[in-house]
């Protein structure tokens, strides 16, 4: 096990890569501890394989390091990294049966037989496929198969890192809770770092300690669930995590005032004049209906269940707030007042800190 | 689940049994008719039972050529289905060199068999032939028309030539069928090349490989026309297969009798190969 650090990684799949569209990942610098539970988060095609891919060595990156603790593994090739990693679509041995596929990697070793046995009963426990461990792995489903490779991944105890590239997705939603429950309790048993890439915010959010938000190749912020929501770094990470996610309306910020739509409204502290395209965003839930504040139209209500979602428009761009269950919907209410606490204003949108002393 | 279970079905098969029974059944029918008759010529014909086949079956001449042609397939199988697999393994598996390569592999099978056998005739001669002269030059006793062993040696080395390209085609585009997953899982599981071929590769081309032991073994089995154009079945009867032996008897002694029963036997011996060949490869496949 080991501290795994990115230092100024960047990768192309050109190879003589001109404009930033030709970067695959923009050049980043990341340090996962050992024993940690990441997840990369972010839309498909945003980066997130390839960086996974860069880290197991499948990939060699076009710049710069990869290191394992102290050593720099860039060039090592996957199989001296020593690491794990279970993929999207079941990979499975097909002429072995389920015993052997899971034995593979340790047989790959030259464990001695009661060692590898041990081990092999021990995650098909976790697994749930003691009842099934003889059978060929060819006829079986496809989620009998993904848990046959995320079994595969768990049985080496001595890894660097364990990495899943969305390895739920062909699960049926039961099991992926089963599953996701088991790999959190693996990861406390164990201590293994684990890095999750997935598109999913809830399978992110439940998972890691720490989620690295990734839009366009580039990381635009990593931090804990928490600190996502409450202070999106850039406007990606406000509209991906969250749902809905967070409000953005187009501002003039002056000071402690943001005018919106010829409304002004009151901000907690004071910015510094910016030039670019400045916007003021919040999260649904720090919105309340009201008779005075921005102007909002109400286009409908939904139930979903614990609260209630109402979607709307202001000042044409779409607005959304979240409602307690059993706050009642005012009738005809046509503004809302924002929570002065919780505006964040970006520009560019990449997320502005105020400044240091109220003005 | 109940199948409806309707026999007017069967009118709809009947066209395909019409036509088949034109170009198969009633032709084999005529051979048939021929290996349990016999004539004295003028188109009169005479019940013989099964006279016919007891003299195929007890004849040693064509236990001989049998034993050849055994030989003779066991040997192209033995090297071209490993060489195949070995080229095809080699192969670029895609961009210009791909395209390159797969055009090149492909030319033999577009030559046709008597102009191959012409091409190695010419090519293997001592006189005149780029090979048969170049290893008389280097001193090695190389003569295809009176040594058996140079004459065999001929004969397997133009089949390789000409039909291993089938065997490495049908693998590459049963290893290209495989997703970069499986070995990239395989790089993560830290098997081995060996344990790569083993456990990825040969069981995504199994289903391939059959097609390809079968249709070499059919093939070899039935070779003619390229050794009746480079030896004649010579020297003496070394290179004399089944289908020379069978044409001699029918064509060229005209013994028609003997001769469908031959081909009859011939037939049987092909079935009865190819389908001991399936049921070993599949049976792997079948296990639960």
């Amino acid at each position: 096990m080991a501290r795994i650090t990115l230092d100024n990684l960047a990768h192309s799949y050109s190879p003589a890569p001109k404009g930033d569209a030709d970067w695959a990942l923009k050049p980043m610098s990341l340090t996962w501890r050992d024993g940690g539970a990441y997840a990369l988060l972010g839309s498909s095609g945003c980066g997130k394989t390839t960086l996974l891919n860069i880290i197991s060595g499948l990939l060699r990156p076009s710049r710069g390091r990869v290191l394992f603790g102290d050593r720099d593994v860039t060039d090592l090739p996957t199989a001296a990294r020593n690491i794990a990693q279970v993929f999207q679509f079941p990979v499975v041995y097909d002429t072995m049966t389920v015993r052997q596929n899971l034995a593979f990697p340790l047989k790959n070793l030259g464990l001695p037989a009661a060692q590898i046995a041990a081990r092999v009963d021990a995650v098909a426990r976790m697994i749930g496929m003691e009842e099934t461990l003889d059978r060929r792995a060819r006829g079986l489903t496809a989620d009998a198969k993904q848990k046959i490779s995320l079994g595969r991944g768990m049985v080496r105890q001595d890894v660097n890192a364990i990495l899943f590239d969305e390895p739920l997705t062909v699960i049926d939603p039961q099991m992926k809770w089963e599953l996701r429950t088991q790999l959190k309790a693996l990861h406390r048993e164990f201590g293994h770092t684990m890095i999750y890439v997935t598109h999913d915010q809830t399978e992110a959010l439940t998972f890691a300690d720490e989620v690295v938000v990734m839009s366009e190749g580039r990381v635009v912020q990593a931090g804990t669930p928490q600190s996502l929501f409450d202070t999106p770094a850039h406007t990606f990470v406000g509209y991906f995590i969250g749902s809905p996610g967070m409000n953005l309306l187009d501002a003039e910020v002056r000071g402690t005032s943001a005018r919106v739509a010829g409304t002004t409204l009151q901000l907690a502290r004071a910015y510094a004049p910016w030039k670019g395209r400045v916007q003021i965003g919040i999260r649904p839930d720090a919105v309340r209906p009201a008779t005075e504040g921005l102007p909002f139209r109400l286009i409908r209500a939904e139930d979903v269940g614990h609260h209630r979602i109402l979607r709307g428009e202001v000042a044409g761009a779409s607005f959304n707030l979240v409602l307690p269950e059993d706050e009642p919907i005012p009738a005809g209410f046509d503004r809302v007042a924002l929570d002065p606490a919780r505006i964040g204003v970006f520009v560019d949108d990449w997320r502005i800190e105020p400044l240091e002393r109220a003005a | 689940m109940d199948k409806p279970v309707n026999n007017r079905a069967w009118f709809l098969v009947l066209p395909v049994l019409v036509l088949v029974a034109f170009s198969a059944v009633i032709p084999l029918m005529t051979v048939v008719n021929y290996s349990v008759q016999d004539t004295f010529g003028n188109n009169q014909f005479f019940w013989n039972g099964l006279g016919w086949f007891q003299e195929v079956l007890e004849s040693d001449r064509i236990h001989a050529a049998l034993g050849r042609q055994l030989l003779f397939s066991a040997i192209i199988l033995a090297i071209e289905i490993p060489l195949g697999i070995f080229i095809a393994l080699n192969m670029p598996k895609r961009g210009f060199w791909a395209s390159l390569v797969l055009v090149l592999m492909a030319l033999p099978l577009l030559i046709p068999w008597n102009v191959v056998g012409t091409i190695w005739q010419v090519f293997g001669r001592v006189d005149i032939g780029l090979l048969g002269h170049t290893l008389a030059a280097l001193g090695v006793d190389y003569n295809y028309v009176n040594d058996p062993l140079d004459a065999w040696a001929t004969i397997i080395v133009m089949d390789v030539w000409h039909w291993t390209s089938l065997v490495a085609l049908l693998c590459y585009a049963g290893l290209q069928s495989i997703p970069d997953a499986y070995y990239q899982a395989a790089r993560i599981d830290q098997a081995s090349r060996w344990g790569v071929f083993r456990f990825i590769e040969l069981p995504k081309m199994s289903g391939v490989l059959l097609i390809a032991v079968l249709l070499r073994f059919m093939d070899s089995f039935m070779i003619y026309t390229e050794p009746f154009v480079v030896t004649g079945g010579g020297p003496g009867n070394a290179t004399t297969f089944l289908s020379i032996d069978l044409v001699k008897m029918a064509i060229g002694q005209f013994d028609l009798g003997p001769a469908a029963a031959f081909s009859l036997i011939y037939f049987l011996v092909i079935l009865l190969i190819s389908w001991v060949f399936y049921t070993v490869m599949t049976a792997q496949r079948d296990l639960p």
